[in-house]
């Protein structure tokens, strides 16, 4: 709208005589223009170059030299180590993603029945999650020291044998895994609050119809919560597949860099057993600077995380149920 | 009849079974009993590593491995907190000068950016919008191992590795879940306020900044915590693009501190509760923030 002072059209500026969609047009591409520009470098050409990579032998100071499926025929026939990264990856995955997610809807269920000083218990289940995570696994790395650490004496106290942790090339994943359920606290508190957005009415109503405590759960509770259930899910397997620090700091600090510990180590911990997919990659990428295998190892993994996504989102017709109908 | 659940105990029963008292007193006791055994055991699991961490920072060296354990260190070393801020293998005054740049400058970057962004998306109608905001959506499904390497040959080849430089200048482009998170904030926001501006003349600049902005506050501060808090944690990218050790942020200095020689977990526990220290204080200062930020995530995703 012009202002009021323009008085005589031969007197506007020249940006109010462009159509106002065009100056709409304009000044939203202003705003949106930083992003824009993150799209395109940081998110478009990469993902286009990973690939492009992913097909050439590069170490950074030479140019790349284009060598077809090359790395992924390696990958998939002589690499041990991967074989190694690709099982330690799954067994994590596979573990802690289901027993991650039950947990923490338990203890979310457990906290949305009318208890008292949910307040309390909801700090201390989240207060993990704000500990860094470099923090967080030294701590357990001390925890778990399998000289006399705190858990060995507990597990001595109930008359159980002392364990490795770290350090056993058995247990150092099941070790990885108890350090993750320990941050199970933010997933707890997005599933209460999704648990107290579950109208009242259609519990009640359900109550109503006989159905007792266990059925009123399966039969409307998780119904309802189950677009929230899919994206924890969804995030808990993206985030698994690409876990690094604990594994790394974990990995590096017990006796098992191959390359000498400390940063400039590639922590595998003992035999490789924490040696998970990223930090392989990592190792790679930025140690081995074989960028063109390392492009070709995210490849695979980008490609496998849609897979998943892909068919969780597929499979979540029959599970998810979405108000109002199908979306 | 079903056996009644307890929602329903209250409506009265007039004839009821012989020992239904008993019955009635376990169905109104046993499982909230158990509810909450359940929920104490939990705690202590998750508390008692925390305890330890504390603990430890406070021990003497020789307390640190002891059978039985030591649970009240003797005597109660205060000066392990200095002393691990001094130890040389722990320059805590240039890590955190570090960390702070880091975390400071991404987080106004990333702030800035993404409120313009939201703010476009939201309220102003240009051409193009809707297939922008779908592109924002389908950034957030890639995953960051994918871009990895090209971004890091793109700062290699500007010569910025070993600088905060790619840590940094990223975020100035914004990020996508911050940017949906605040599109739908202020999709909530009425428009009388910003119409009644823009009658009176105002430029969309002035609008997000006099009118929007202050209505932001709260999702903003979500924005601002969980970008700072993703700095002052980021491991990964700093092991990427830092060589040098004068450059070390916090959590690498750390990792730096463990790998140093004959392990001083006492020390080493102090450090990492001092590193620790900063994030819960800020949760406990915007706790509702935080929580609403959690939950955020989680159900509007």
């Amino acid at each position: 709208m012009a202002k009021g002072k323009t008085a005589y059209p031969g007197q506007r500026s020249l940006w109010e005589r462009l159509p106002r969609q065009l100056r709409t047009d304009i000044v939203g591409y202003l705003f949106i223009l930083p992003w824009v520009l993150s799209i395109l470098i940081f998110t478009a050409y990469p993902t286009v170059a990973s690939f492009v990579f992913s097909f050439a032998k590069y170490n950074v100071l030479q140019r790349p030299r284009f060598i077809g499926l090359t790395n992924y025929v390696y990958m998939f026939t002589r690499d041990t180590r991967l074989a190694t990264a690709v099982y330690n990856s799954v067994y994590y995955t596979f573990l802690s993603v289901p027993l991650g997610l039950a947990s923490s809807l338990a203890l979310a269920v457990l906290l949305n029945a009318r208890v008292r000083f949910v307040g309390l218990f909801r700090t201390i289940y989240y207060m993990p999650s704000l500990v860094p995570p470099v923090a967080g696994t030294l701590l357990w790395m001390l925890i778990m020291d399998p000289r006399q650490g705190l858990l060995n004496e507990v597990l001595h106290f109930f008359g159980l044998p002392r364990l490795g942790w770290f350090s056993d090339p058995q247990w150092s994943k099941p070790a990885l895994l108890i350090m993750s359920f320990w941050g199970i606290g933010s997933g707890t508190l997005i599933f209460l609050a999704s648990l107290k957005e579950v109208p009242h009415e259609l519990i009640e109503a359900a109550t109503m119809d006989g159905a007792g405590s266990w059925r009123r759960f399966w039969g409307v509770t998780i119904p309802m919560i189950s677009p929230v259930i899919l994206f924890n899910l969804v995030m808990a397997i993206l985030g698994s597949f690409q876990v690094f620090t604990s594994a790394y700091v974990a990995g590096s600090g017990s006796g098992g860099s191959l390359a000498g510990g400390g940063p400039s180590g590639t922590a595998g911990g003992p035999l490789d057993s924490l040696l998970m997919y990223m930090v392989y990659l990592y190792a790679q990428a930025f140690r081995y600077f074989e960028m063109g295998y390392a492009s070709a190892m995210a490849v695979v993994l980008f490609l496998v995380i849609m897979a998943a996504t892909l068919l969780i989102f597929r499979s979540s017709g029959r599970w998810v149920y979405y108000e109002g109908g199908r979306r | 009849m079903t056996v009644p659940s307890l929602a329903t105990t209250a409506a009265p029963v007039p004839y009821a079974r012989r020992g239904s008292r008993w019955a009635k007193f376990l169905r109104h006791f046993v499982p909230p009993l158990i509810s909450y055994i359940l929920l104490i055991a939990v705690g202590i699991m998750f508390f008692v590593p925390f305890l330890w961490l504390i603990i430890t920072s406070l021990k003497p060296a020789d307390q640190v491995f002891t059978i039985p354990l030591t649970w009240i260190p003797h005597p109660i070393m205060w000066r392990n907190y200095p002393d691990s801020l001094h130890h040389s293998g722990f320059p805590f005054v240039r890590l955190l000068r570090n960390s702070l740049n880091y975390a400071v400058l991404s987080t106004i970057g990333v702030t800035v950016a993404s409120a313009l962004a939201a703010y476009s998306f939201a309220r102003i109608p240009f051409r193009g919008r809707e297939i922008w905001f779908a592109i924002t959506l389908g950034t957030m499904m890639i995953p960051g191992v994918v871009t990895m390497i090209p971004t890091y040959l793109i700062f290699k080849w500007l010569n910025w590795v070993g600088s905060y430089k790619p840590l940094i200048i990223p975020s100035f482009g914004g990020g996508a879940f911050y940017i949906f998170m605040l599109r739908q904030f202020m999709m909530t926001l009425p428009w009388d306020l910003s119409d009644a501006a823009r009658v009176d003349g105002a430029s969309e600049a002035h609008i997000l900044l006099r009118i929007m902005l202050p209505l932001m506050r709260p999702a903003l501060m979500v924005v601002v915590i969980f970008n700072f808090m993703g700095c002052w944690n980021d491991f990964m990218g700093p092991v990427i693009y830092l060589n040098n050790t004068d450059l070390y942020p916090l959590s690498l200095g750390l990792y730096a501190f463990l790998n140093r020689g004959n392990r001083a977990w006492h020390l080493l526990m102090a450090a990492s509760l001092i590193v620790t220290l900063p994030i819960i204080i800020i949760f406990f200062l915007a706790q509702r923030q935080f929580i609403e930020g959690i939950t955020m995530t989680g159900i509007k995703g």
